[in-house]
């Protein structure tokens, strides 16, 4: 042990990334190898071993731990994101069999790509050194750029890759210039280390938190929050379906937890300073989220500012700063995966002539030619709105008593503002299904069986919530109370 | 007694029916027929259950009865918590009362998607008899603002031309109110530890805090109830519903701000209610004398009906915040009443619609000759709207009246005012629909109601002017619970006095 000291550590908490990771890089042996044989069953060989991941997880991360000299930290706080992230993950590849293979897309890399992104995302929510937190977040983007662009045939697909991959290195220097003013002036990158010197270090060098400024506007274009949401409707309107639905589940996720770790783990003594910034980022997304969105007729635009203004609303729960905060920003962001995995279900059920459609009037009808998927997407809409009795509304409920709880009283003001004219473009996607006349009938019968699945899934838990909202707010309790120990 | 949750069935009784006509009956026409029937069967099930509350229903006790309590939402101490009062048991009783006769109001009428329809309203109904059975303030709020969603696809499904606007306007206008309630209900979980509403009305929080929470309340029942100057969306969401549509509208959704009122403003915030009363009365008299003068130019009948009910509210508002016992018995009394009297009046509408395809005053006259049985019918609910003695239209007003005089007897003389207007609207509006000159062919050649409308009208003939010779049948349960909340406020008025 002794002779190799800097290798003095433990492995099992890392057991699930390393597991993961080993899998992709099989995955891309055997794909490589055994070429079209392999493309049918490497989908199924993904879900098992991310259902294998989501195992070790459970088994392994929940207990505290710092591995890897300082650079890895597991805990409930981890754990739980960790086990979001593989669910998430898991219901993207469900939702994008059938659709790859209807593009003309399904390469066996595809998959690769998303187990490395989502090992990406999983380290980063157990980063506790910038360095690691930065390429845990990098392995994450580029796997990204890829995927946005995966669709090699279509110019739009391209073009969103482009401008992902252009902007996201911005973002990702403004980082790194960030990351590299504060270690200048505090002279650590470990957040242990970082706590312990800025509870020294009074006042806090403004440098300091001129980096942190920087960090955040880096974290804040991976949420696209506004001002730094520019790509985000672009992004998720060229990329192919399949990879918009990840992107609208998982990576903010993991951005999130990210960001609420460094905020209250190396940050916390500067509470006074970021809760201005996030108070500012909440106000402007909520408000492109509601604006932006009505004038939008492509639906996958439309799901791009609703998940602008839904991170606003989890940017009220961070700026809380409490511990009911982080609990209503987890249980609201499991909400909203588990909400938009069923609405993008619907949208993969969009096809015309074996061609895929997006404008929000090609549903015009549904609820006559299809009641059960039009049925289900009234119910996901009216739970993104906020509408009680469905799951979206306990998120926003927490979210709101976190603020009250805070005294924000103008952010909580502004949030149910702002959710009224959200409001407005979700009853939309309901007028449209139900209230409209069909002027072209969609096709029939397009989802497979695993996305039959996951749609109902999704509607069901939308629906069911109310009827047990303790059993997902306990858990997400003890993942808050993982991220504020003591206080 | 205790064990047996009858307050739950009755709230989940028509969802059950809902379900069943979603999984069991099919989407054609045979399936059509049984989701009628079953809707039907459903919502007469739960009447039943209401009146089986009512007979058990110990008049004498003031405090919440048939109580239930489950823990829900445990991390934030919200549970599952239902009880009736005198005060809420009228309400259960009208909305299980009203949900059959639209029922057979819509049973010719509607064509389109009969199961959907009976799906939507059943399911409304499970929210309505929610609402006034909640005693958690988040349940209240889960109930409360869940039945905008049937209400906004019945109006938008089967509702007339302009139907999209106005169930946007509908939705998007009793939600933004709506949401400011939601935060009220955080400050005072903040400031209480708790929404239960039996201990939130037991201890107000401080006067100093009340103010805004108060105003917050305002902005949420003032849009449903609704008052003057934000009730413009009611007349829209009147014309464009469907006639049971306009029927449970009027006739619970719009009780439902009332009962707001009674529930979180008065008891919660006696204080505040106290100092921004006189905001109220004079609201109420704009609504009264404004919306009257407005009704009164109508061409359009069930916009002039729903102008009317803006009236009528005025004088529910009026008598709620005298804070006095006439007052409030005479504003539960006149919303109760309304209830009956404006739902049969758009029940009246909808007969002669469903005949000629037309709201248009000026389309009608002289059809007295051929539907008298109409006309009579027709002729007793616009005298109860008027407030005719013998009617239940005339104990509300007058009682509310009476509450008035005690406090501000301009206030009360400008409501009074509001009578006679009331009485010029429907009367210019009867005279122009049922007689006068037999102007157009159609109009005169349209059959008297036949078996089916005419059981519904005649019932609620019936109960209107039982109502009105008989007042003490509703009052006598109902005051044991208005007295101990004009006590709990009055007490707190001197007790402020007395604290200096």
């Amino acid at each position: 042990m002794s002779e190799f000291g800097f290798l003095d550590f433990n492995l099992v908490p890392l057991l699930p990334e390393v597991f993961l990771a080993l899998s992709a890089m099989g995955f891309l042996l055997i794909g490589v190898s055994f070429g079209d044989e392999a493309r049918r069953v490497i989908p199924w060989y993904a879900l098992l071993a991310l259902l294998m991941t989501g195992v070790l997880v459970s088994q392994v991360s929940f207990d505290d731990a710092i591995v890897l000299g300082g650079m890895f930290k597991a805990d409930a706080y981890s754990g739980f994101v960790k086990l979001l992230i593989i669910g998430g993950v898991m219901a993207t590849l469900g939702l994008s069999m059938r659709y790859l293979e209807q593009e003309h897309i399904d390469q066996m890399e595809f998959y690769v790509l998303v187990l490395l992104a989502s090992v990406g995302m999983m380290f980063m929510v157990s980063a506790v050194n910038l360095l690691s937190l930065y390429m845990a977040l990098e392995l994450q983007s580029l796997s990204l750029y890829v995927l946005a662009a995966f669709n090699r045939q279509s110019p739009r697909a391209a073009e969103a890759g482009v401008k992902y991959f252009a902007l996201g290195g911005l973002a990702s220097g403004m980082m790194l210039f960030g990351i590299s003013l504060i270690y200048g002036f505090t002279g650590s990158l470990d957040f242990g280390t970082l706590t312990a010197s800025m509870m020294v270090m009074q006042p806090v060098p403004f440098a300091v938190i001129f980096g942190l400024v920087f960090l955040l506007a880096g974290l804040a274009f991976k949420l696209s929050a506004a001002p730094f949401h520019m790509w985000t409707p672009d992004v998720y309107e060229g990329a192919p379906t399949a990879v918009t639905a990840l992107f609208a589940m998982v990576p903010k996720l993991a951005a999130l937890a990210l960001l609420m770790r460094i905020l209250f783990e190396p940050f916390a003594y500067l509470v006074p300073q970021w809760e201005q910034i996030i108070i500012f980022l909440a106000v402007m997304s909520m408000i492109v989220g509601a604006f932006g969105a009505i004038a939008q007729s492509n639906i996958k635009r439309l799901i791009a500012y609703s998940s602008i203004g839904h991170i606003g609303y989890a940017l009220i729960g961070v700026a809380a700063a409490s511990e009911g905060g982080i609990n209503a920003v987890l249980l609201h962001m499991l909400i909203y995966m588990a909400m938009t995995a069923g609405t993008f279900a619907v949208i993969m059920a969009m096809r015309r002539g074996g061609r895929s459609v997006e404008r929000i009037d090609d549903l015009a009808g549904l609820s006559r030619s299809q009641p059960i998927l039009a049925y289900a997407l009234g119910i996901l809409m009216f739970s993104m709105a906020g509408v009680p009795p469905f799951a979206g509304f306990f998120g926003k409920l927490m979210i709101f008593q976190a603020a009250i709880g805070a005294e924000l009283y103008a952010l909580a003001i502004f949030g149910v503002v702002a959710s009224v004219v959200a409001a407005y473009y979700y009853l939309r996607i309901v007028k449209v299904m139900f209230f409209d006349e069909a002027v072209l009938m969609l096709d029939l019968n397009v989802l497979s069986g695993p996305q039959r699945f996951i749609l109902a899934c999704s509607v069901a838990f939308v629906l069911f919530f109310i009827l047990s909202p303790s059993a997902f707010i306990d858990s997400t309790q003890l993942a808050a109370a993982a991220l504020f120990p003591g206080r | 007694m205790i064990s047996f949750p009858i307050l739950t069935i009755l709230t989940f009784l028509p969802l059950v029916g809902a379900l069943v006509i979603l999984l069991f009956l099919r989407n054609d026409e045979t399936g059509a027929g049984s989701a009628r029937s079953m809707a039907l069967v459903t919502s007469l099930m739960t009447l039943a259950g209401a009146l089986i509350l009512m007979l058990v229903f110990d008049p004498a006790n003031p405090d919440f009865q048939f109580k239930e309590k489950m823990i829900w939402l445990a991390p934030l101490g919200i549970a599952y918590h239902l009880g009736v009062d005198g005060i809420s048991l009228y309400f259960v009783l009208l909305t299980a009362l009203l949900v059959p006769i639209c029922i057979i109001a819509s049973w010719r009428s509607v064509e389109t998607r009969v199961r959907e329809y009976m799906i939507a309203f059943l399911v409304l109904e499970t929210f309505m008899i929610g609402t006034f059975c909640a005693l958690d303030a988040i349940l209240f709020y889960v109930f409360f603002e869940g039945g905008l969603i049937p209400m906004f696809l019945i109006i938008g499904i089967w509702g007339g031309k302009r139907r999209v606007y106005s169930a946007y306007k509908f939705f998007l206008y009793t939600f933004l109110g709506s949401v400011f309630m939601l935060l009220a209900l955080m400050v005072l979980y903040m400031q209480a530890g708790t929404t239960d509403m039996t201990v939130l009305m037991a201890n107000p929080v401080a006067p100093s805090i009340q103010t805004w929470l108060w105003w917050a309340m305002f902005a949420s029942f003032a849009v449903k109830m609704p008052m003057w100057p934000v009730h413009t969306w009611l007349p829209d969401a009147h014309v464009e519903a469907p006639t049971a549509g306009s029927v449970i509208l009027a006739g619970v959704l719009l009780k439902m701000g009332g009962y707001g009122f009674l529930r979180f403003s008065l008891p919660m915030f006696p204080e505040a209610s106290a100092a921004f009363a006189p905001v109220v009365f004079w609201l109420s008299v704009i609504a009264i004398i404004y919306t009257s003068l407005v009704a009164l130019v109508q061409e359009d009948m069930k916009k002039l009906i729903a102008y009317s009910s803006v009236a009528h509210m005025g004088f529910v508002t009026l008598g709620l915040f005298t804070a006095t016992l006439e007052g409030i018995s005479g504003a539960i009394f006149q919303m109760i009443s309304h209830g009956l009297i404006s739902g049969a009046l758009f029940l009246c509408v909808g007969v002669v619609y469903d005949r000629l395809h037309t709201r248009d005053i000026a389309r009608y006259g002289g059809i007295v000759k051929n539907m008298p049985r109409f006309a009579t019918l027709f002729m007793l609910f616009m005298l109860g709207s008027v407030g005719l003695p013998g009617t239940s239209g005339f104990v509300g007003e007058f009682l509310t009246l009476l509450g008035a005089y005690q406090v501000d007897t301009l206030i009360a003389a400008l409501a009074a005012s509001g009578m006679v207007l009331g009485a010029a609207y429907m009367l210019v509006l009867y005279r122009r629909v049922i007689f006068g000159p037999p102007a157009h062919a159609d109009a005169t050649a349209m059959p008297d109601v036949d078996g089916r409308e005419f059981a519904v009208l005649a019932l609620l003939a019936a109960l209107v002017l039982w109502l009105g010779v008989f007042p003490g049948m509703i009052t006598r349960s109902m005051t044991p619970s208005v007295e101990k909340l004009v006590t709990h406020i009055t007490q707190h008025h001197s007790e402020q006095e007395q604290a200096p």
